[in-house]
Protein backbone atom coordinates (compact mmCIF):
# COMPACT_ATOMS: atom_id res chain seq x y z
CA UNK A 1 0.00 0.00 0.00
CA UNK A 2 2.76 2.25 1.06
CA UNK A 3 4.64 1.52 -2.54
CA UNK A 4 1.38 2.68 -4.79
CA UNK A 5 1.05 6.14 -2.82
CA UNK A 6 4.68 6.36 -3.55
CA UNK A 7 3.80 5.95 -7.11
CA UNK A 8 1.79 8.62 -7.68
CA UNK A 9 3.64 10.47 -5.84
CA UNK A 10 6.43 10.58 -8.28
CA UNK A 11 4.42 11.01 -11.19
CA UNK A 12 3.43 14.66 -9.70
CA UNK A 13 6.02 17.87 -10.33
CA UNK A 14 7.73 18.10 -7.14
CA UNK A 15 6.57 21.01 -6.01
CA UNK A 16 2.47 20.16 -6.68
CA UNK A 17 2.55 22.66 -9.40
CA UNK A 18 0.17 21.23 -12.58
CA UNK A 19 1.31 19.76 -15.44
CA UNK A 20 1.26 22.48 -18.06
CA UNK A 21 2.65 25.32 -15.72
CA UNK A 22 5.96 24.57 -16.99
CA UNK A 23 5.07 25.09 -20.80
CA UNK A 24 3.52 29.00 -19.90
CA UNK A 25 6.49 30.67 -20.79
CA UNK A 26 7.17 28.82 -23.91
CA UNK A 27 3.62 29.62 -24.56
CA UNK A 28 4.28 33.12 -23.96
CA UNK A 29 7.35 33.62 -25.89
CA UNK A 30 5.65 31.92 -28.98
CA UNK A 31 2.46 34.28 -28.88
CA UNK A 32 5.09 37.63 -28.44
CA UNK A 33 7.39 36.65 -31.37
CA UNK A 34 4.44 35.63 -33.15
CA UNK A 35 3.25 39.31 -33.14
CA UNK A 36 6.42 40.26 -33.59
CA UNK A 37 6.32 38.32 -36.80
CA UNK A 38 3.55 39.75 -38.14
CA UNK A 39 4.29 43.57 -37.11
CA UNK A 40 7.91 43.83 -37.73
CA UNK A 41 7.47 42.50 -41.47
CA UNK A 42 5.13 44.85 -42.28
CA UNK A 43 6.15 48.07 -44.19
CA UNK A 44 5.45 50.81 -42.15
CA UNK A 45 5.06 53.03 -45.11
CA UNK A 46 1.82 51.43 -46.51
CA UNK A 47 -1.10 53.63 -44.47
CA UNK A 48 -4.12 52.47 -44.90
CA UNK A 49 -5.75 55.88 -46.56
CA UNK A 50 -8.38 57.64 -45.03
CA UNK A 51 -9.62 59.03 -48.38
CA UNK A 52 -11.10 55.86 -49.38
CA UNK A 53 -14.77 56.03 -50.39
CA UNK A 54 -15.01 60.42 -49.42
CA UNK A 55 -15.23 62.75 -51.97
CA UNK A 56 -12.08 64.16 -53.40
CA UNK A 57 -11.70 67.42 -51.11
CA UNK A 58 -12.63 70.71 -53.08
CA UNK A 59 -8.83 72.14 -54.08
CA UNK A 60 -7.47 75.05 -55.95
CA UNK A 61 -3.91 74.36 -57.08
CA UNK A 62 -1.80 76.46 -59.19
CA UNK A 63 -0.86 76.12 -63.25
CA UNK A 64 1.35 74.78 -64.55
CA UNK A 65 2.45 76.86 -67.30
CA UNK A 66 0.26 79.54 -69.73
CA UNK A 67 -0.21 75.85 -72.06
CA UNK A 68 -1.50 73.42 -69.67
CA UNK A 69 -4.57 73.50 -68.65
CA UNK A 70 -5.14 73.73 -64.62
CA UNK A 71 -6.96 70.45 -62.44
CA UNK A 72 -10.02 71.73 -60.79
CA UNK A 73 -12.23 69.59 -58.67
CA UNK A 74 -14.67 70.14 -61.68
CA UNK A 75 -12.65 68.19 -63.61
CA UNK A 76 -13.08 65.25 -61.69
CA UNK A 77 -16.93 64.73 -62.35
CA UNK A 78 -18.32 62.50 -65.26
CA UNK A 79 -15.33 60.43 -65.59
CA UNK A 80 -13.22 57.86 -64.04
CA UNK A 81 -9.94 59.51 -63.56
CA UNK A 82 -5.85 58.71 -62.11
CA UNK A 83 -4.89 61.71 -60.09
CA UNK A 84 -1.15 61.02 -60.22
CA UNK A 85 0.77 63.23 -57.21
CA UNK A 86 4.10 64.09 -58.72
CA UNK A 87 7.27 66.38 -58.20
CA UNK A 88 10.66 67.02 -60.14
CA UNK A 89 12.28 66.03 -57.15
CA UNK A 90 11.24 62.59 -57.02
CA UNK A 91 13.29 59.85 -57.73
CA UNK A 92 11.07 57.24 -57.92
CA UNK A 93 8.59 59.41 -60.19
CA UNK A 94 11.20 59.55 -62.87
CA UNK A 95 11.10 55.64 -62.42
CA UNK A 96 7.12 55.72 -62.82
CA UNK A 97 7.32 58.54 -65.47
CA UNK A 98 7.40 55.64 -68.45
CA UNK A 99 4.91 54.15 -67.13
CA UNK A 100 2.56 57.10 -67.45
CA UNK A 101 2.92 58.16 -70.83
CA UNK A 102 1.83 54.38 -71.86
CA UNK A 103 -1.63 55.60 -69.74
CA UNK A 104 -1.66 58.57 -71.03
CA UNK A 105 -1.30 57.28 -74.65
CA UNK A 106 -3.70 54.27 -73.97
CA UNK A 107 -6.83 56.64 -73.72
CA UNK A 108 -8.25 54.13 -71.20
CA UNK A 109 -8.50 56.80 -68.85
CA UNK A 110 -8.19 60.10 -67.75
CA UNK A 111 -4.57 60.86 -66.12
CA UNK A 112 -4.26 64.13 -64.18
CA UNK A 113 -1.21 65.12 -62.46
CA UNK A 114 -0.18 67.41 -59.45
CA UNK A 115 2.76 68.70 -59.59
CA UNK A 116 3.62 68.87 -55.52
CA UNK A 117 6.09 71.12 -53.96
CA UNK A 118 7.83 71.94 -57.04
CA UNK A 119 8.94 75.91 -56.91
CA UNK A 120 7.28 77.64 -59.84
CA UNK A 121 7.96 76.22 -63.16
CA UNK A 122 10.52 73.66 -62.46
CA UNK A 123 7.68 71.15 -63.19
CA UNK A 124 7.13 72.30 -66.40
CA UNK A 125 10.87 72.51 -67.15
CA UNK A 126 10.93 69.01 -66.37
CA UNK A 127 8.11 67.45 -68.24
CA UNK A 128 9.00 69.23 -71.35
CA UNK A 129 12.12 67.06 -70.56
CA UNK A 130 10.33 63.86 -70.16
CA UNK A 131 7.33 64.58 -71.62
CA UNK A 132 3.72 65.20 -70.56
CA UNK A 133 1.13 62.46 -70.04
CA UNK A 134 -1.63 64.46 -67.97
CA UNK A 135 -4.35 66.03 -69.66
CA UNK A 136 -4.97 68.47 -66.71
CA UNK A 137 -2.14 69.71 -64.49
CA UNK A 138 -2.46 71.57 -60.89
CA UNK A 139 0.92 72.75 -58.76
CA UNK A 140 0.45 72.20 -55.09
CA UNK A 141 3.53 73.85 -54.39
CA UNK A 142 2.78 74.12 -50.53
CA UNK A 143 1.78 70.49 -49.90
CA UNK A 144 -2.08 72.18 -49.16
CA UNK A 145 -3.70 69.54 -51.32
CA UNK A 146 -1.33 66.89 -50.48
CA UNK A 147 -2.24 67.06 -46.61
CA UNK A 148 -5.62 67.24 -47.38
CA UNK A 149 -5.21 63.60 -49.70
CA UNK A 150 -3.38 62.53 -46.74
CA UNK A 151 -0.25 62.21 -49.08
CA UNK A 152 3.16 61.06 -47.32
CA UNK A 153 5.04 60.71 -50.40
CA UNK A 154 5.62 60.67 -54.43
CA UNK A 155 4.33 59.26 -56.20
CA UNK A 156 1.04 58.62 -54.78
CA UNK A 157 -2.00 57.83 -57.18
CA UNK A 158 -5.70 58.26 -56.67
CA UNK A 159 -8.05 56.88 -58.64
CA UNK A 160 -11.47 58.89 -58.68
CA UNK A 161 -14.54 57.40 -60.06
CA UNK A 162 -17.78 59.43 -61.76
CA UNK A 163 -18.71 61.06 -58.84
CA UNK A 164 -15.67 62.58 -58.15
CA UNK A 165 -15.30 60.43 -54.73
CA UNK A 166 -11.64 58.52 -54.49
CA UNK A 167 -12.15 54.97 -54.75
CA UNK A 168 -8.60 54.04 -54.75
CA UNK A 169 -4.99 54.54 -53.87
CA UNK A 170 -1.72 53.38 -54.79
CA UNK A 171 1.56 54.43 -52.81
CA UNK A 172 4.91 53.94 -54.77
CA UNK A 173 5.56 54.04 -58.51
CA UNK A 174 2.68 52.07 -60.87
CA UNK A 175 4.73 48.75 -61.84
CA UNK A 176 3.50 47.63 -65.67
CA UNK A 177 2.19 44.76 -63.18
CA UNK A 178 0.40 46.30 -61.22
CA UNK A 179 -1.76 48.73 -64.09
CA UNK A 180 -2.25 45.34 -65.62
CA UNK A 181 -3.68 43.11 -62.69
CA UNK A 182 -4.67 45.76 -60.54
CA UNK A 183 -5.45 49.11 -62.13
CA UNK A 184 -7.07 48.61 -65.44
CA UNK A 185 -9.45 46.07 -63.66
CA UNK A 186 -10.40 48.74 -61.20
CA UNK A 187 -10.98 51.09 -63.80
CA UNK A 188 -13.14 49.15 -66.05
CA UNK A 189 -15.51 47.70 -62.98
CA UNK A 190 -15.77 51.52 -61.86
CA UNK A 191 -16.37 52.34 -65.81
CA UNK A 192 -19.00 49.63 -65.64
CA UNK A 193 -20.79 51.01 -62.79
CA UNK A 194 -22.19 54.03 -64.32
CA UNK B 1 -3.47 44.77 -5.28
CA UNK B 2 -7.35 46.06 -5.15
CA UNK B 3 -6.58 50.08 -4.09
CA UNK B 4 -4.16 49.89 -7.17
CA UNK B 5 -6.30 49.06 -9.77
CA UNK B 6 -8.63 51.03 -8.05
CA UNK B 7 -6.38 53.82 -8.49
CA UNK B 8 -5.26 53.34 -12.11
CA UNK B 9 -9.26 53.40 -13.27
CA UNK B 10 -9.54 56.66 -11.27
CA UNK B 11 -6.22 58.20 -13.01
CA UNK B 12 -7.87 56.92 -16.63
CA UNK B 13 -10.93 58.68 -15.78
CA UNK B 14 -9.42 61.67 -14.79
CA UNK B 15 -6.68 62.07 -18.04
CA UNK B 16 -10.15 60.88 -20.08
CA UNK B 17 -12.31 64.30 -18.38
CA UNK B 18 -9.21 66.19 -19.01
CA UNK B 19 -8.88 65.41 -22.60
CA UNK B 20 -12.52 65.94 -23.16
CA UNK B 21 -11.64 69.62 -21.04
CA UNK B 22 -8.85 70.36 -23.73
CA UNK B 23 -11.77 69.71 -26.60
CA UNK B 24 -14.19 72.00 -25.31
CA UNK B 25 -11.54 74.62 -24.76
CA UNK B 26 -11.92 77.09 -27.53
CA UNK B 27 -9.23 79.81 -26.70
CA UNK B 28 -8.73 82.06 -29.26
CA UNK B 29 -4.95 82.98 -28.85
CA UNK B 30 -3.84 86.72 -29.22
CA UNK B 31 -0.26 87.30 -29.53
CA UNK B 32 1.68 85.74 -32.21
CA UNK B 33 4.13 84.21 -29.41
CA UNK B 34 0.72 82.48 -28.29
CA UNK B 35 0.18 81.23 -31.22
CA UNK B 36 3.42 79.98 -31.81
CA UNK B 37 3.53 78.12 -28.52
CA UNK B 38 0.66 76.46 -28.87
CA UNK B 39 1.50 75.55 -32.63
CA UNK B 40 4.77 73.96 -30.64
CA UNK B 41 2.43 71.88 -28.55
CA UNK B 42 0.40 70.47 -31.50
CA UNK B 43 3.37 70.12 -33.66
CA UNK B 44 5.28 67.89 -31.45
CA UNK B 45 2.30 65.54 -30.74
CA UNK B 46 2.41 64.57 -34.45
CA UNK B 47 4.63 62.43 -36.19
CA UNK B 48 6.40 63.35 -39.85
CA UNK B 49 4.78 60.76 -42.09
CA UNK B 50 7.66 60.79 -43.80
CA UNK B 51 10.52 59.85 -41.75
CA UNK B 52 7.80 58.46 -39.11
CA UNK B 53 9.98 58.89 -36.31
CA UNK B 54 10.23 62.58 -35.55
CA UNK B 55 7.37 65.01 -34.58
CA UNK B 56 6.91 67.34 -37.52
CA UNK B 57 8.47 70.04 -34.60
CA UNK B 58 12.05 68.17 -35.18
CA UNK B 59 11.61 66.95 -38.70
CA UNK B 60 13.57 68.46 -41.52
CA UNK B 61 11.36 67.15 -44.05
CA UNK B 62 9.51 69.37 -46.10
CA UNK B 63 6.39 67.60 -45.66
CA UNK B 64 6.79 68.34 -41.77
CA UNK B 65 7.75 72.29 -42.71
CA UNK B 66 4.27 72.26 -44.15
CA UNK B 67 2.49 70.77 -41.59
CA UNK B 68 4.00 73.13 -39.12
CA UNK B 69 2.83 75.51 -41.23
CA UNK B 70 -0.85 74.31 -41.77
CA UNK B 71 -0.91 73.88 -38.55
CA UNK B 72 0.31 77.47 -37.31
CA UNK B 73 -2.18 78.64 -40.04
CA UNK B 74 -5.18 76.92 -38.59
CA UNK B 75 -3.98 77.72 -34.97
CA UNK B 76 -3.96 81.33 -35.59
CA UNK B 77 -7.53 81.20 -37.23
CA UNK B 78 -8.63 79.99 -33.30
CA UNK B 79 -8.63 75.99 -33.97
CA UNK B 80 -7.86 74.75 -30.50
CA UNK B 81 -4.99 72.16 -30.36
CA UNK B 82 -7.54 69.05 -30.00
CA UNK B 83 -9.32 70.98 -33.33
CA UNK B 84 -6.02 70.53 -35.49
CA UNK B 85 -4.89 67.03 -34.28
CA UNK B 86 -8.56 66.23 -35.57
CA UNK B 87 -8.03 67.88 -38.63
CA UNK B 88 -4.91 65.79 -39.59
CA UNK B 89 -6.18 62.48 -37.93
CA UNK B 90 -8.52 62.70 -40.45
CA UNK B 91 -6.45 62.82 -43.02
CA UNK B 92 -3.58 61.17 -41.67
CA UNK B 93 -4.92 58.76 -39.47
CA UNK B 94 -4.04 57.64 -35.82
CA UNK B 95 -1.10 57.25 -37.06
CA UNK B 96 -0.27 60.90 -37.04
CA UNK B 97 -0.51 60.94 -33.38
CA UNK B 98 2.89 60.44 -31.40
CA UNK B 99 0.77 59.42 -28.42
CA UNK B 100 -1.77 56.62 -29.35
CA UNK B 101 -5.23 57.24 -28.67
CA UNK B 102 -7.58 55.50 -25.61
CA UNK B 103 -10.10 53.53 -27.54
CA UNK B 104 -11.50 50.41 -28.42
CA UNK B 105 -8.67 48.98 -30.65
CA UNK B 106 -5.87 50.38 -28.74
CA UNK B 107 -7.27 48.78 -25.62
CA UNK B 108 -4.44 45.74 -25.99
CA UNK B 109 -1.87 48.41 -26.85
CA UNK B 110 -2.26 50.38 -23.64
CA UNK B 111 -3.26 47.87 -21.13
CA UNK B 112 -0.95 44.69 -22.50
CA UNK B 113 1.67 45.30 -20.57
CA UNK B 114 -0.43 45.45 -17.55
CA UNK B 115 -2.12 42.29 -18.24
CA UNK B 116 1.70 40.91 -18.84
CA UNK B 117 2.67 42.07 -15.81
CA UNK B 118 -0.22 40.98 -13.85
CA UNK B 119 -0.19 37.44 -15.70
CA UNK B 120 3.98 37.38 -14.34
CA UNK B 121 3.19 38.33 -10.87
CA UNK B 122 -0.03 35.85 -11.04
CA UNK B 123 2.79 33.12 -12.30
CA UNK B 124 5.26 33.87 -9.61
CA UNK B 125 2.62 34.47 -7.33
CA UNK B 126 1.71 30.91 -7.69
CA UNK B 127 4.82 29.23 -7.97
CA UNK B 128 6.54 30.95 -5.25
CA UNK B 129 3.13 29.82 -2.92
CA UNK B 130 3.07 25.89 -4.21
CA UNK B 131 7.10 26.01 -3.45
CA UNK B 132 6.34 26.54 0.34
CA UNK B 133 2.83 25.25 1.18
CA UNK B 134 3.81 21.12 -0.14
CA UNK B 135 7.05 21.20 1.26
CA UNK B 136 5.22 21.30 4.57
CA UNK B 137 2.64 19.18 4.06
CA UNK B 138 5.32 16.76 2.41
CA UNK B 139 7.18 17.03 6.08
CA UNK B 140 3.85 15.57 7.58
CA UNK B 141 3.92 12.67 5.22
CA UNK B 142 7.35 11.71 5.83
CA UNK B 143 6.63 11.53 9.11
CA UNK B 144 3.64 9.48 8.73
CA UNK B 145 5.38 7.44 6.52
CA UNK B 146 8.59 6.24 8.62
CA UNK B 147 5.98 5.52 11.02
CA UNK B 148 4.77 3.18 8.83
CA UNK B 149 8.06 2.05 7.46
CA UNK B 150 8.74 1.48 10.86
CA UNK B 151 6.12 -0.38 11.27
CA UNK B 152 6.57 -2.51 7.88
CA UNK B 153 10.28 -3.16 9.67
CA UNK B 154 8.75 -3.91 12.66
CA UNK B 155 6.30 -6.49 10.69
CA UNK B 156 9.07 -8.18 8.74
CA UNK B 157 11.92 -8.67 11.65
CA UNK B 158 9.47 -10.19 13.63
CA UNK B 159 9.37 -13.75 11.89
CA UNK B 160 13.00 -13.42 11.23
CA UNK B 161 14.21 -13.08 14.62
Amino acid sequence: MSEQSMNTEATKPPSGLPRWFVFLPVVTLAVIAGFFAFGLTRDPHELPSLMIDRPMPAFALDPLDNETPLLTTEDLQGEVSLINVFGSWCVACAAEHPMLMDIGESGLVRLHGVDWRDPPGVGATWLREYGNPYERIGVDSDSRLAVELGVTGAPETFLVDRTGTVRYKHIGPITPEFWRETLLPLIRELERAS
Amino acid sequence: MRQLFRMFILALALSCTLDTAGLAQTTEPQSPEEIELLAQEVGQSLRCVVCQNQSIENSNAPLAADMRRIVRERIAAGDSPAEVRAFMVERYGNFVLLKPPLQLDTLLLWFGPLIALSGALAAAYIYLRSGTAPSAAAGTDLVAEEAALDAALARKERPTS
